[in-house]
């Protein structure tokens, strides 16, 4: 009885004094060439990815009609964004609703591709409509109108958002 | 632990992206993905940018030109934290051995060691760190510093490591994690004393932070631990009561703490801590061996009856964890554990491990605990996770794919018989232009030869031309048959001429004046027709190339991706194998212990009856 007690003190010390013991038991090779073979096929997938990215762009995209519309929040902005909707020669284009991560993401400054479309060249309205919530749970509500005018090349939209309001790039 | 603690901390240090002129709104985009923890597209995104960046013949001209060295430095972080080491170590690389200022290369150089070090290469982590030279980034430092003493450990180099910890000590962030390595390393380093020394300063630093707290109760548990080896009861049982109760160490620290009154010959007392312990989760190892404890220091105070009963309950719950464990085996070699490790729902709980084993049909995952906790079973775990994520892309891929040969077939299909018809129209309009623009030209020219010869019968109007014509012919018809014309006849007709002439002549200036309007005004409806011509070639060759030149691109996408596929299947299978084999092997590890605890408990359950009983017949006896 004496040495079972011993030995589950000595257990206790071992269990402490090493980080694990599982990794020992497990063919430390074998995991690295898996996690090796693992790292080649993300490699493949991002190649992959590049590719059909570009086919993606050229096919539905073309650069004489392609616009995309991306959103920030101005710098220091620490109210709550709830939603996003963005409208283009008046029609809804993109309509978006904010998860926590989402919103923390673009606290830390970090830009949004609301929306990527087409327009002809020449001048379009462009419409934003902003809801949150400010630092004293005040409901917040900001539209604003802007024209942008699409020439040959990918046309990019800016929109920064701020409690004083609206602007673009 | 210290390992994980750090790779914790270092994993993507999350840079923000440059709020303030921020030129790149797509590299933006990368950031915005990355906070989120979406390292594939972030990290396709950076790299497509960063492509786009390097084929452009002026650099300097691209938004990304600004943030180059950030995105070069983000990309290796992104890969780092998507766990492609070799990728990240290459994009690290590049920027070392690139023309780049002092900090940025000491900073890439960093991440460089930082990832060896991770990916468990301590010589060459060490190797980097040798190479930084010169000034180094004020924002990393304090994290140098301590990777630095991080990998002189791993590479056994106490002493040195001991060193650089001692300055580190007032460093913030480093609370409890630097006094904690620093007792380590004296300690390896044969300053047992002197290690100690720092293991107790750690144990008893008071903190909000929960990460403080845990380096505490760990160098409370591992001094508490040596000082019961050493037989040092009295102070091992006052270390390692500085635990806290609800911390992770807590189930340990209080098995200990029992053992050192037990040692001590303090039954009553040991049994305070280890009756706490028994009324925790039944499957945790301390929590079992408190259950074979709490009798042993029943029948040391000579209460057998009671240690006979409750070696009796322990043996009962052994068993039924014992049939657990052998059902949890069945279940993981039936693929349920891999099944509840792809739930969706559990992946947005920061507790999923635990939630785990509420799913019906899972193995019971508090056995394993410490192993997912494990380096390898996490390593391979994420592999496991990323790989699904990776064949759910393939397969949206393809269907996308589909998606476009129906939009090319489409497309095909309404412009195929309409395209012949344009290009014929657009072939006639065309030459029609030509003419017309030559035409323009020639005007042009001719206008300008009038500023220098004037020629007022180039300006003629249409009726006044028609008007000589007619005059001309009427001089032919009289003089046709070789008689002169009547001098009535020709005073008149050189009166037309003169009016003629006199018109052209004196309205010449203003003719010439609103000829280079009208020239102007052509010149304008030349640019609108020059812009529709553009538009309409650049629409044209746009509807061609809706539809023509992506068979090749498609099919061969088509291929890699079902060679791909193929590959994750394989990849996944093995990696799914691995991770059952590990749950296995440690199910079956608790569960042989459990049957050693149950054959203890048994004869320790024998023996408790046989001395209650002998002190019932002693007691018989003596009445």
């Amino acid at each position: 009885m004496f040495r079972w007690l011993i030995g589950a003190v000595l257990g206790i010390a071992v269990l402490v004094l090493s980080i694990t013991v599982h990794g020992q038991e497990t063919a430390k090779e074998q995991v690295k060439g898996l996690d090796e073979q693992v790292q080649e096929i993300k490699s493949d997938l991002l190649g992959i990815a590049a590719e059909l990215n570009q086919l993606e762009e050229k096919l539905l995209y073309p650069s004489n009609t392609q616009v995309a519309v991306f959103v920030s929040l101005a710098g220091g902005e620490t109210f709550r964004l709830d939603s996003v909707e963005i409208r283009l020669d008046g029609k809804p284009v993109a309509n978006h609703l904010y998860t926590f991560k989402e919103l923390e993401a673009l606290q830390k400054g970090g830009v949004q591709r609301i929306f990527t479309g087409n327009v002809r060249s020449g001048e379009h309205d462009l419409e934003v409509f902003v809801i949150g919530k400010t630092g004293g749970s005040t409901d917040f509500k900001k539209a604003e109108r802007f024209k942008i005018n699409k020439d040959v090349a990918p046309k990019i939209v800016g929109i920064t958002l701020a409690v004083e309001g609206i602007t673009i790039k | 632990m210290t390992i994980l603690i750090f790779a914790a901390s270092s994993a993507w240090a999350g840079n923000p992206a440059p709020k303030q002129g921020l030129r790149d709104l797509y590299f933006g985009e990368a950031f915005y993905l990355a906070s989120q923890g979406d390292w594939f597209d972030a990290i396709s995104r950076l790299d497509t940018e960063l492509a786009q960046h390097r084929g452009v013949d002026e650099p300097e001209r691209d938004t990304l030109y600004y943030h180059v060295n950030q995105a070069q430095f983000a990309v290796g972080d992104f890969e780092l934290s998507y766990r492609m080491h070799q990728r990240a170590g290459r994009a690290i690389k590049a920027v070392i051995e690139g023309k780049v200022e002092e900090p940025v290369r000491n900073e890439a150089i960093f991440r460089l060691a930082r990832m060896y070090f991770q990916k468990d290469q301590p010589v060459n982590a060490q190797s980097a760190l040798e190479r930084i030279k010169g000034a180094i980034p004020a924002n990393i430092h304090s994290d140098l510093v301590f990777l630095r003493t991080q990998i002189l450990m791993a590479n056994g180099r106490f002493t040195e490591a001991a060193v650089i910890l001692k300055d580190l000590q007032d460093v913030k962030s480093l609370e409890g994690l630097c006094s904690y390595n620093l007792g380590i390393a004296l300690i390896k380093a044969g300053k047992e004393l002197e290690g100690r020394q720092y293991l107790d300063r750690t144990g008893q630093i008071n903190s909000n932070d929960a990460l403080v707290m845990a380096i505490k109760d760990k160098a409370n548990l591992v001094l508490g631990s040596k000082l019961l080896k050493e037989k040092n009861y009295e102070v091992a049982k006052q270390v390692l009561d500085r635990v806290r109760m609800n911390g992770p160490f807590s189930n340990q620290a209080l098995l200990g703490s029992g053992w050192a009154d037990a040692f001590l010959g303090r039954f009553e007392k040991a049994m305070v801590p280890w009756s706490i312990l028994v009324t925790r989760e039944v499957t945790d190892a301390p929590a079992q061996e408190a259950m074979l404890a709490v009798p042993y220091a029943y029948g040391k105070l000579n209460v057998y009856s009671r240690a006979a009963l409750m070696y009796g309950s322990a043996l009962e719950k052994f068993g039924t964890e014992a049939d657990k464990l052998g059902a949890s085996i069945k279940s993981v070699h039936e693929g349920r554990f891999l099944q509840a490790l792809l739930r969706e729902e559990l992946k947005q709980d920061a507790d999923w491990v635990v939630k785990l084993r509420k799913l019906p049909q899972t193995p019971e995952t508090y056995y394993l605990l410490e192993l997912m906790a494990s380096h390898d079973f996490q390593e391979s775990l994420k592999n496991y996770l990323d790989l699904e994520q990776l064949r759910k892309r393939l397969e949206t891929w393809e269907r996308d794919l589909d998606a476009f040969k129906d939009i090319i077939e489409k497309r095909r299909a309404y412009y195929e018989p309409l395209l012949p018809a344009i290009d014929r129209e657009f072939r006639r309009l065309d030459s029609q232009m030509r003419l017309r623009l030559e035409q323009r030209d020639r005007i042009a020219k001719r206008l300008k030869a009038m500023l220098v010869a004037p020629r007022p019968d180039y300006l003629a109007t249409a009726k006044e031309r028609i008007i000589s014509e007619k005059i001309t012919l009427l001089e032919r018809k009289l003089t046709a048959g070789g008689t002169a014309v009547p001098s009535e006849v020709a005073d008149r007709i050189k009166g037309l001429r003169g009016v003629l002439h006199w018109n052209i002549y004196t309205e010449y200036d203003h003719r010439f004046t609103e000829a280079h309007k009208h020239l102007r005004d052509l010149n304008s409806e030349v640019e609108l027709l020059k812009r529709q011509y553009t538009a309409f070639v650049r629409t044209r060759q746009a509807a061609t190339q809706s539809y023509e030149g992506y068979d090749d691109i498609i099919h061969r996408q088509a291929l890699r991706i079902q060679a791909s596929r193929e590959k994750i299947g394989q990849l996944m299978a093995r990696q799914g194998n691995m991770l059952e084999t590990m749950a296995a092997n440690e199910l079956s590890r608790r569960l042989e212990r459990i049957k050693e605890f149950q054959i203890k408990a048994r004869f320790a359950m024998a023996d408790s009856y046989d001395r209650a009983n002998r002190v019932q017949k002693q007691e018989k006896v003596s009445k």
